[in-house]
């Protein structure tokens, strides 16, 4: 199912379009109910938070949402695809092509140097080698990391490993990017230099970027925030934080 | 992603090292056994190898050539009287006692052959001259025969030297180079009518008769017409068996199989060493696939497929499997320099042994890297969100 020409009512294109989502984990008397008919979007060019005390489903909305994890039942629409009913193969295809991801704990493979470990989703999509190495070392050059190319991330800070994170996310210029706590694992100060960097470097008109976060230091950053609890959405703030301070950017 | 692959392989320097030692180990172990294991199977069956005979006729009870069930001297002229045998010899082959300048004995394998053709006779003569062997109380030995006789001498046995056989003074005339018997006997080459010299008086003497098809007989076809005509029976025990050499070759080889422990012995060990290899590599590969669940997982949220992540892994387990193979095959090509040499312990490796063990070892690395596989596949990407 597709949702044509979907927008908000500021005219805003949706770039995720949820409705009545639900998930559940296990069987019987064991059964987990993580989403309860979640409706939610998410609109292109924003920045939006998704925060809510742990267990409250937040995580596994971005699961299903970024393709990694199957929902049971409802609609997800990202970009005008309905992930309900495709094939895991074309599920995989369209989350190589479209979604960017950044973990908390970073996920980059110490055994590779940071161009490698940037050049990996270009790799997957079928970019050459040395072609693929080369746009990632000229992103990690603009992240900041010039010269530190061929280091590999055991030699890095927690923020240092984050941008190389934030390189690789956005190396293949995907229009969703997905962050999972972005910053749970850096101190403040580094926390707030990388939702900078992010919110300067991944936001575009034609991107959306979801985080899912409960660090309050980091709610200024968005430009819209959904709140969760008890695998439902209990209220969406608009014009929360930057947005509101910086008119319609 | 194959050079990611590979990096994310060698980068885990522990397991690296662990898998490749592994299946080094596996590798070295099967190969290196197999080959003392054919080697020793190789010196069960080297008369075939030292006289050279195209049919190998025998009491009707022999069922290997290195057991002897002696005939009667008149069974050489039943053999000639076959339609389809162009000619045949007697050869003598027994165990003597030759006596040692120090005193003391060692056994010897004496081959009495045919005076006038010396059929059987060595095939690489290093010292001296073949057809001196006629020469009253004249011999042959092999190089072994000089290494185990010259105890006792200032110098090693040489052309010209004399030493006892059975209390009989024997010349040698000759050294040879000949493939180790698999009691370790040394050869000792004589005409026929010496060795009976030799050898202690029976009322049988003839151990075996060597023969050759006539023209337009195969081998074959002749053994089985020389059984005919002479009635053989192995139930009965009557007539005379005949093979060709081959027939022979394997009917030792299968003798030894089912009459000695070696093959269960050296099976167990080579069978070991495949266990060994599922077991190390398996477990440590399965664990290195553990260990970077995670990184695969982000591969996979990052759009990587199963197959692509499939043949990741597949090719992370053959590059060690490779490796391991050839470090273990090295080091038993290595060994069997050093032993060669030395002659002990035999060491045969044929070029389908290191073939096969290099098929056994993809088996133990595909066998490692389904392992990996299966859990890749079952792996949900979503397993990246969890801390």
């Amino acid at each position: 199912m597709t949702n044509g020409n979907n927008s908000n009512g500021n005219g805003h294109p949706l770039a995720v379009h949820v409705r009545r989502v639900t998930k559940t984990f296990g069987h019987g008397d064991a059964a987990t109910h993580a989403l309860k008919g979640v409706d939610f979007d998410a609109r292109l060019g924003e920045m939006l938070l998704i925060v809510g005390p742990s267990g409250c489903g937040k995580t596994t909305l971005l699961s299903v949402i970024a393709g990694t994890l199957e929902f049971d039942g409802g609609e997800i629409d990202v970009f005008d695809t309905s992930l309900h009913g495709l094939r895991p193969r074309a599920v995989t295809e369209f989350r190589k092509r479209n979604v960017g991801f950044i973990f908390q704990q970073f996920n980059l493979i110490p055994t590779l140097n940071l161009i490698e470990n940037v050049s990996v989703p270009l790799i997957i999509n079928g970019i050459g080698r040395r072609a693929a190495e080369k746009k990632a070392a000229a992103l990690l050059d603009e992240l900041g990391l010039e010269g530190r190319g061929q280091d590999t991330p055991l030699n890095l800070s927690g923020g240092q490993q984050q941008r190389v994170a934030i390189a690789r996310a956005l190396v293949h210029e995907p229009r969703l990017i997905i962050c999972d706590e972005p910053t749970s694992a850096l101190d403040k100060e580094t926390g707030t230099h990388i939702m900078e960097l992010l919110r300067k470097v991944a936001r575009k008109p034609d991107r959306c970027v979801i985080v899912v976060t409960h660090d309050n230091r980091i709610f200024k950053y968005a430009d819209r925030m959904t709140e969760m609890e008890d695998g439902r959405v209990q209220r969406v703030h608009e014009s929360f934080g930057h947005f509101e301070k910086r008119g319609d950017q | 992603m194959y050079h990611i692959a590979l990096k994310m392989l060698i980068g885990d320097r522990a397991k690296y090292i662990m898998l490749i030692g592994g299946l080094t180990f596996a590798a070295l172990l099967m190969t290196q056994q197999s080959a003392v294991f054919f080697g020793l199977l190789s010196w069960t069956t080297s008369h075939l190898r030292n006289m050279r005979a195209a049919i190998w006729v025998v009491d009707a009870k022999v069922e290997q050539v290195n057991e002897v069930k002696a005939m009667r001297d008149t069974d050489v002229s039943r053999v000639r009287s076959v339609t389809g045998v162009a000619w045949a010899v007697p050869l003598q082959a027994a165990i003597l006692q030759s006596k040692l300048s120090d005193g003391n004995f060692k056994p010897i394998m004496i081959i009495g052959l045919d005076s006038t053709t010396l059929v059987g006779r060595p095939s690489r003569m290093i010292a001296g001259r073949l057809e001196d062997v006629r020469l009253p109380n004249s011999v042959i030995i092999d190089d072994l025969a000089v290494q185990r006789l010259s105890v006792g001498r200032p110098r090693p046995l040489q052309v010209g030297d004399t030493f006892e056989i059975n209390d009989k003074e024997a010349r040698i005339v000759g050294i040879c180079k000949a493939d180790r018997h698999f009691f370790g006997y040394p050869y000792v080459f004589t005409t026929y009518d010496q060795a009976l010299q030799f050898s202690p008086k029976s009322r049988k003497m003839l151990s075996m008769v060597l023969a050759e098809p006539a023209p337009g007989w195969t081998a074959e076809r002749a053994a089985r017409q020389i059984e005919k005509e002479t009635g053989f029976s192995q139930a009965r025990g009557t007539g005379l068996r005949a093979f060709t050499e081959d027939e022979f070759f394997w009917s030792t080889i299968w003798w030894y199989f089912r009459n000695t422990g070696i093959p269960a012995s050296f099976g167990t060990t080579i069978l070991l060493g495949f266990f060994v290899g599922i077991a190390v590599c398996g477990q440590t590969f399965y664990s290195f696939v553990l260990e970077n669940l995670k990184h695969l997982g982000a591969l996979k949220a990052m759009g990587a497929s199963n197959g692509l992540l499939s043949r990741m892994l597949m090719l992370q387990a053959l590059t060690v499997g490779v490796i391991g193979y050839g470090i273990g095959v090295g080091l038993t090509v290595l060994f069997g320099l050093l032993v060669i040499g030395k002659g002990m312990p035999p060491f045969l490796m044929p070029w389908q042994l290191p073939v096969a063990t290099f098929g056994v070892i993809l088996v133990i690395c595909v066998v490692a890297a389904l392992l990996g596989i299966r859990k890749v596949w079952t792996l949900e990407p979503a397993v990246v969100f969890r801390g």
